[in-house]
């Protein structure tokens, strides 16, 4: 089709490089050229938030961020969010308030959430349902999500927690 | 955790425990594995050409220019399809649907052509280079005109054979009724000519869409010894006999494999993608991917759209004494499990109440739109929007108060229901009262002021389980002692695999967490009818039980044929270590389980048993009225449903929350619009779900336990209980808060305002 190019970027802590042509979405080089498959595609329009990616401190929809653009740049997906024995104060959290149905959603929502805990360590409702406004659940976890989100703030403001900063 | 199924070691009850779900982790850490984002070494992607048109006669499709593009390897049309399968028709009630449109289409979406390459893009792009010419057809969309349209979306009809209350359709030619279910309880002219009051009203529901976040997505490996369908499927063992079926292959060599599934609400049952990507897995003799974009959801299976007419005779102390119920059921352009739905949703019209003479009429209509199927609720969420509507109009009417209207005619305990069969289990006062108790129904209410205005409303509901129905489960217990469980159905997220180990727990007296459920595969597991209806937790609990008592009493005989002495405290290793001299063997138990069932008299409808249990459930609403816009604001939403035993109380909360929240996007704004017969808002960004944004100020889930008496360990199915009842409430509070009734969903700003100008006798100009 069109002329691909070898891209560099730092993955979830580790140097990489990827062929890509220009019209790749960066989930599609995630998922067919490194085997992350935790931030998925839905929509296809970046409103369900399930495809959430982090780049260079941003979150972003991966369904329609150009995997080109991320050259030179940081990605962080859900994989990078654990540690070999510990899941993340999110991930605990999200187990432990049952926040989750099927859990195809899940990983975009532990993504916004880890970053609004980055930047409000005790967010109120108003501000957790405004980080998270662009993350649909269709099996509706809402209030569950709003309960792990405030037990997750609680687990990092005492335990301490990755950030993604 | 060790497993030790040791009767001197007490583990304590694992019924009532909200143990933690079993999958959290590969949730959380996205490692779960969907088939949407599956790969399988060698292959190829297919892209579907969809029709352009509701109805027509297919003239001719050039996919020469498709064919030529780089990268393409296969464009495939009916013609392919019938070298390699000559009758390419399926579907669970009707073999109506053909694999691609063969020489007609039916519905604007429908596939006529695949593009097969190794890279999605290049096929997605020779999709853009195929044409197709028709001959266009009249079309007919609307239920009620299905029936006396004089085209008809099918030639003949062709039922599967599966249903013997589908038989006496084989062969009908010029009709667009895929089923006529009636019910005849007494003698409904004659009471409801005597009656004081009569009430007449229509109602109608939308056409919405399950829009789960997976979209459907099927690979299938076919070797001409056997094929492996990997898919994102509700029911395995359905799509293994069906594709069997078509293969005309014994099923042993059909194997189906679900990994996670992201969700279903029903309409990832029976069969969607998966004799397609057999078909041209076929043809290409290479593993192929049908994968669903979100847009194409709109294009497989819907919620039934349904008008229902209800008609109720009362006489001067209140009461009830006829109803005559005739519900019209929009079908789509093929069966699916639309006739089901009509029989088994349809029996249950007429609503929770003791009224002695009732007729039920339900129709399942072909119309040129998406097929409609099951949407969790199969049906009796339409109903229940429409006959408490209709009883809150009664009551305030008649003015009684809404509650005691319906205390003075709510079926109890004892009493028949419609269908003849004898109401059993079925808590409708407890949860009436909970839901009263929970709004404050008899509490003072501020009704607001100004623009401003706030009205209460609720509603009650029963369901009939889908029956009969069978499951199968086996456990296996490993040398060590530590089980597990392999069954049919499937965790979409519903939490059936935490709450199916709980119940292999308490049957074995081992914990909860040292069950293992093995991934859903044909090969390996037994059969189950499909996860669906609120089935699974009862049929497949039973099935649990039975196969717990096959273990328990091999361990027995393995106890004695060891010498040792009955009532000995030797862990199950230790036997193993006696018997065959190291850690060795294993002890499989299986149980099957199908209740009791008398299928309904063809005539009138009548079943002494038409069901092994009742769902009940309730809901009341508080909503707020901008009279300025018509916007309603949702102020509260109790939820209340009967859950029987309630096996893990944080698994009933979410389902209660999940399935009131989705309902309430149903009845506030979702709408597949219909022009013409294309759909003009098939995406998320033109269809809107709801968010954090759109949930109530305060939202209240609770269940009433009442154990089900013939109910595994008295439990009974929640999965959509919750659904029932939230439209009516929102509905009968709408009209509270400023007296205008809406007798449609949704109820959007613009439809409230136009009534809320109506009412004050300035209408708004028509659309």
């Amino acid at each position: 089709m069109t002329t691909a190019r070898t891209i560099a970027f730092n993955l979830n802590g580790a140097h990489v490089t990827a062929i890509v042509q220009p019209h790749h979405t960066l989930i599609e080089v995630l998922q067919a050229q490194f085997g992350l498959t935790g931030a998925r595609e839905s929509c296809g329009q970046g409103l369900c938030g399930c495809c959430t990616v982090i780049i260079n401190d941003h979150p972003v929809s991966g369904c329609l961020y150009l995997a080109a653009f991320v050259d030179g740049g940081k990605v962080t997906t859900i994989e990078g969010l654990e540690t070999p024995n510990e899941l993340s104060p999110v991930q605990q959290a999200f187990i432990e308030a049952s926040a989750f149905q099927c859990g195809y959603c899940t990983p975009g929502f532990v993504m916004m959430v880890t970053k609004l805990l980055d930047e409000h360590s005790d967010p109120d409702d108003e501000t957790i349902t405004h980080y998270l406004s662009g993350n649909l659940c269709r099996c509706a976890a809402y209030p569950e999500v709003l309960e792990a989100v405030k037990l997750a703030a609680r687990k990092r403001r005492t335990v301490g927690g990755k950030s993604l900063g | 955790m060790a497993a030790i199924i040791d009767p001197s070691i007490k583990v304590g009850s694992q019924i009532g425990r909200s143990v933690l779900r079993v999958e959290g982790r590969d949730k959380v850490t996205g490692r779960a594995e969907y088939t949407h984002t599956m790969r399988l070494p060698g292959m190829l992607h297919a892209k579907l050409f969809r029709s352009t048109v509701p109805h027509g006669k297919i003239k001719s499709v050039d996919t020469r220019a498709a064919e030529k593009l780089p990268g393409v390897l296969h464009v495939v049309t009916i013609d392919h399809v019938k070298r390699v399968i000559p009758n390419p028709y399926y579907g669970p009630a009707f073999h109506d649907q053909p694999i691609l449109a063969d020489e007609k289409v039916r519905f604007v979406g429908e596939p006529v052509a695949a593009v097969l390459a190794r890279d999605p893009h290049v096929a997605d792009q020779a999709v853009q280079l195929i044409t197709a010419e028709y001959e266009e057809l009249p079309a007919v969309y609307d239920e009620i005109d299905a029936l006396t349209a004089q085209t008809f979306v099918h030639e003949e009809l062709r039922p599967a054979g599966t249903f013997t209350d589908l038989k006496h359709l084989q062969g009908m030619r010029k009709t667009n009724v895929a089923l006529d279910y009636r019910l005849r309880r007494g003698n409904f002219e004659r009471a409801y000519a005597a009656a004081e009051y009569k009430f007449e009203h229509e109602f109608k529901t939308q056409k919405v869409v399950h829009l789960s976040f997976e979209p459907f997505a099927t690979i299938a490996d076919y070797r001409p010894d056997g094929v492996t369908i990997h898919t994102a499927s509700q029911g395995p063992s359905f799509v293994r006999m069906e594709i069997a079926r078509l293969l005309g292959w014994p099923e042993n060599k059909v194997r189906v494999k679900v990994p996670y599934v992201g969700s279903g609400y029903g309409s990832k049952l029976y069969i969607k993608l998966e004799a397609l990507a057999v078909a041209l897995s076929m043809i290409a003799r290479r593993p192929v991917k049908v994968a669903a974009t979100m847009e194409e959801m709109f294009y497989q299976v819907t919620k039934h759209p349904c008008t229902f007419r209800i008609k109720s005779g009362v006489d001067k102390n209140g009461k009830i004494l006829a109803r005559k119920c005739e519900v019209f059921w929009n079908g789509g352009a093929y069966a699916d499990i639309g006739p089901r739905v009509t029989q088994k949703a349809g029996l249950t019209a007429s609503g929770p109440y003791d009224i002695d003479d009732v007729d039920i009429d339900s129709y399942a209509l072909y119309t040129n739109v998406t097929p409609s199927g099951s949407l969790r609720g199969f049906g009796v969420p339409q109903l229940v929007w429409a006959y408490e509507s209709h009883m809150d109009m009664m009551a305030r009417a008649l003015n009684w108060d809404p509650a005691e209207f319906r205390r003075k005619n709510i079926l109890r305990e004892g009493s028949p229901h419609a269908t003849g069969q004898t109401l059993a289990d079925a808590p409708l006062d407890k949860v009436l009262n909970t839901v009263l108790d929970r709004i404050g129904w008899n509490q003072p209410f501020d009704r607001g002021s100004g623009s401003t205005r706030r009205g209460r409303g609720f509603g009650i509901a029963i369901k009939a389980v889908t029956s009969p129905t069978t499951s199968v489960a086996i456990i296996n217990i490993s040398a060590d002692g530590s089980p597990t469980l392999y069954c049919g159905t499937v965790d979409m997220g519903q939490g059936s695999d935490t709450a199916l180990a709980q119940l292999v727990g308490e049957a074995l007296n081992v914990p909860t967490e040292s069950v293992r459920i093995v991934q859903r595969d044909t090969d390996v597991v037994p059969y189950d009818m499909g996860t669906l209806g609120s089935r699974s937790l009862f049929h497949m609990g039973h099935a649990i039980q039975r196969a717990a008592a096959d273990v328990r009493s091999k361990i027995a005989a393995l106890r004695q044929e060891v010498g040792e002495p009955e009532g000995s405290n030797l862990p199950i290793s230790a036997l193993f270590q006696k018997r065959y001299g190291m850690q060795a063997g294993n002890i499989i138990g299986s149980g099957v389980f199908k209740p009791d069932y008398i299928s309904p008299s063809r005539e009138n409808g009548q079943s002494p048993n038409i069901t092994p249990f009742w769902l009940i459930s309730g809901a009341g609403a508080e909503v707020e009225v901008d009279t300025e816009t018509g916007h309603v604001r949702v102020t509260k939403l109790i939820n209340v449903v009967d859950a029987g035993k309630a096996v893990n109380p944080k698994i009933v909360e979410t389902q209660i929350s999940g399935g009131a929240v989705m309902q309430l996007g149903f009845t506030l704004f979702e709408k597949i619009h219909i022009d013409g017969g294309q759909i003009t808002n098939a995406s998320l960004a033109d269809y809107k779900i709801p968010g954090f944004h759109d949930l109530p100020n305060a939202m209240e889930n609770l269940y009433v336990e009442h154990e089900e008496t013939n109910g595994p360990f008295g439990a009974k199915g929640v999965g959509e209980s919750s659904m029932f009842c939230v439209s009516p409430a929102i509905a009968n509070a709408l009209d509270d808060a400023v007296g205008v009734r809406l007798t449609e969903l949704p109820l959007t700003p613009e439809a409230v305002f136009r009534a809320i100008r109506t009412k004050a006798g300035k209408p708004l100009e028509s659309e």
